[in-house]
C-alpha cells in the first residue's frame, strides 16, 4: 500500500459521518499542486463554515455550469504566469448533469486540467434529487418509487471524447484510485475520473459500510473499473469478474442499501440485464482500444 | 493584499464545523496486541483523525473523530472495537 499519510481535507470538517466525498478527496492528496475548482454540492458545504476552510488547499468555489471553463481559463492563467499548478475540478454527478455543456466543450478543447467526478448516484446536498446517474430503480425524493429513466454512463461518454484519459475508480478501491492519480500526474491534457462514491444518508446505509458497500458494487459487476491513456484496460480489482460466475450475486449489493428496498425479483432480473449490457460495452471497448 | 479583502477569504484551520468528536455515539478503541499495524484504518479514515507514532502506536484524535466505524470495519484483525459513549 502506497497511499498518502495525510489528507487535503482537515479534521473537523462538516462531512457526514462515513462520506465518500471525505476518502476521494484524502486519495487526491497524492497530486501536488493541487487547486480545487468546486462548483455546488456537499463538498461546497464540507469545505469549511466561514471564517475557517477546511482544505489545506486553495479552493474556488464556482457556480454549476461555469466550473469546468473556470478551470480552464484559471490553468491557463497559471501556465501563462509560470506557476506550478494541477487544476483539479472535484463536481458532484449533479453538476456534472448541470455542467455538462462545460465538461464536453473542454474536453474537446483539450484543456489541461483533472475532472474528477464524485458520484453518489444523487444530488445529495439539496435532499436527494435523482441525477442522470442515478442507479436504475433506486428511490430518490424525486423517484419515490424507483428511478424509472436509464442510468447515463459518464464516463463512457468522456471516452468517446478520445481525451488523453479517461477512468472510473472507486472509494472501495483507494490503491487502485491513488494509481490513476499518479499516472494522471504523468499526462497533460484533459484528464477524467469518474468515482464511484456510495453516500450513507442517501442510500441509507449506516456510516460504518461506505467502503464495504463501494466494493460490493465491484464484486457485484455493478461497477466495474477501468482506465483508458490510449489504451484501454479493465483494472485489477474489477478483473476476476470478468468471468460472470465469479461475481457476488446483485442481491448481495441491493440488499445493503434502503434507497432498493422494496424491489421486486422482476426489477432485479432488469437490473442485472442494464449491467450485463455494461460488462459488453466494456469489453466492447477493450477489445477496440488495445 | 487589503485588509477587508483579506477578511472574505477562509483561512485553512482544522475545525472548520466545531468539535466533530460531539458527533460520536460510538468510539473506535485500538487494541495494539491485535494490531499488524497495516495501517488500513488510517488509509480509510475519512476524517484523517487517525495517526501512527513509532511505526506501531495507533492513535485516534477523539477531538475530531465522528465515530462512523469505517476503521473498525476495514480492520482485518479485528483490533478496533466501537464502544458506545456515556453521556
Ligand atoms: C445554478 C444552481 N442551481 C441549483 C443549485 C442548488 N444546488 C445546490 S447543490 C445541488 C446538488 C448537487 O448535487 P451533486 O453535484 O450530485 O453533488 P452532491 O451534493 O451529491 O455531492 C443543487 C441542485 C445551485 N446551487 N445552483
Ligand atoms: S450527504 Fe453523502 S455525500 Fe453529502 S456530505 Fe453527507 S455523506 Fe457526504
Ligand atoms: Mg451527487
Amino acid at each position: 500500500m502506497s497511499l498518502p499519510m495525510e489528507s487535503i481535507l482537515l479534521p473537523g470538517n462538516p462531512a457526514c459521518q462515513g462520506c465518500p466525498h471525505a476518502l476521494g478527496l484524502r486519495a487526491l492528496s497524492v497530486l501536488e499542486n493541487v487547486v480545487l475548482v468546486v462548483p455546488a454540492g456537499c463538498t461546497t458545504i464540507i469545505s469549511g463554515v466561514h471564517p475557517k476552510a477546511s482544505f489545506s488547499v486553495p479552493v474556488l468555489h464556482v457556480p454549476f455550469a461555469s466550473a469546468v471553463a473556470v478551470a480552464s481559463g484559471l490553468a491557463a492563467a497559471y501556465k501563462q504566469e509560470g506557476v506550478e499548478a494541477n487544476v483539479v475540478v472535484w463536481m458532484g454527478d449533479g453538476a456534472a448533469d448541470i455542467g455538462f455543456a462545460t465538461i464536453s466543450g473542454a474536453a474537446v478543447r483539450n484543456e489541461d486540467i483533472i475532472v474528477v467526478v464524485s458520484d453518489n448516484e444523487a444530488y445529495m446536498n439539496t435532499g436527494i434529487q435523482s441525477s442522470g446517474t442515478t442507479f436504475w430503480k433506486a428511490k430518490t425524493t424525486t423517484s419515490p418509487g424507483g428511478k424509472s429513466e436509464e442510468k447515463k454512463d459518464l464516463a463512457g461518454i468522456m471516452l468517446m471524447h478520445r481525451i488523453p484519459y479517461v477512468a472510473t475508480a472507486s472509494v472501495g478501491y483507494l490503491q487502485d484510485f491513488v494509481n490513476k492519480l499518479r499516472r494522471v500526474s504523468e499526462i497533460r491534457g484533459f484528464r477524467f475520473i469518474h468515482l464511484h462514491s456510495p453516500c450513507p444518508p442517501g442510500w441509507r446505509f449506516d456510516s460504518s459500510k461506505t467502503v464495504e458497500i463501494a466494493r460490493l458494487a465491484v464484486k457485484s459487476g455493478a461497477w466495474i473499473l477501468w482506465e483508458y491513456d490510449g489504451r484501454f484496460r479493465i483494472s485489477s480489482p474489477s478483473k476476476p469478474y470478468k468471468d460472470e460466475t465469479k461475481r457476488v450475486p446483485l442481491e448481495e449489493y441491493i440488499k445493503t442499501q434502503g434507497r432498493f428496498r422494496g424491489l421486486s425479483g422482476e426489477d432485479i432480473e432488469e437490473i442485472k440485464k442494464k449491467v450485463e449490457e455494461q460488462w459488453k460495452f466494456v469489453l466492447t471497448m477493450e477489445k477496440t482500444f488495445k | 493584499m487589503s485588509s477587508w479583502l483579506e477578511h472574505l477569504i477562509a483561512k485553512s484551520s482544522e475545525g472548520s464545523a466545531g468539535k466533530t468528536g460531539l458527533w460520536r455515539t460510538f468510539k473506535p478503541v485500538h487494541n495494539v496486541e491485535k494490531c499488524n499495524r497495516c495501517l488500513l484504518c488510517l488509509y480509510y479514515c475519512p476524517e484523517n483523525v487517525i495517526k501512527v507514532y513509532h511505526h506501531r502506536f495507533i492513535i485516534i484524535n477523539y477531538e475530531y473523530c465522528k465515530g462512523c466505524g469505517i476503521c473498525a470495519e476495514i480492520c482485518p484483525q479485528d483490533a478496533i472495537e466501537m464502544v458506545e459513549e456515556e453521556e
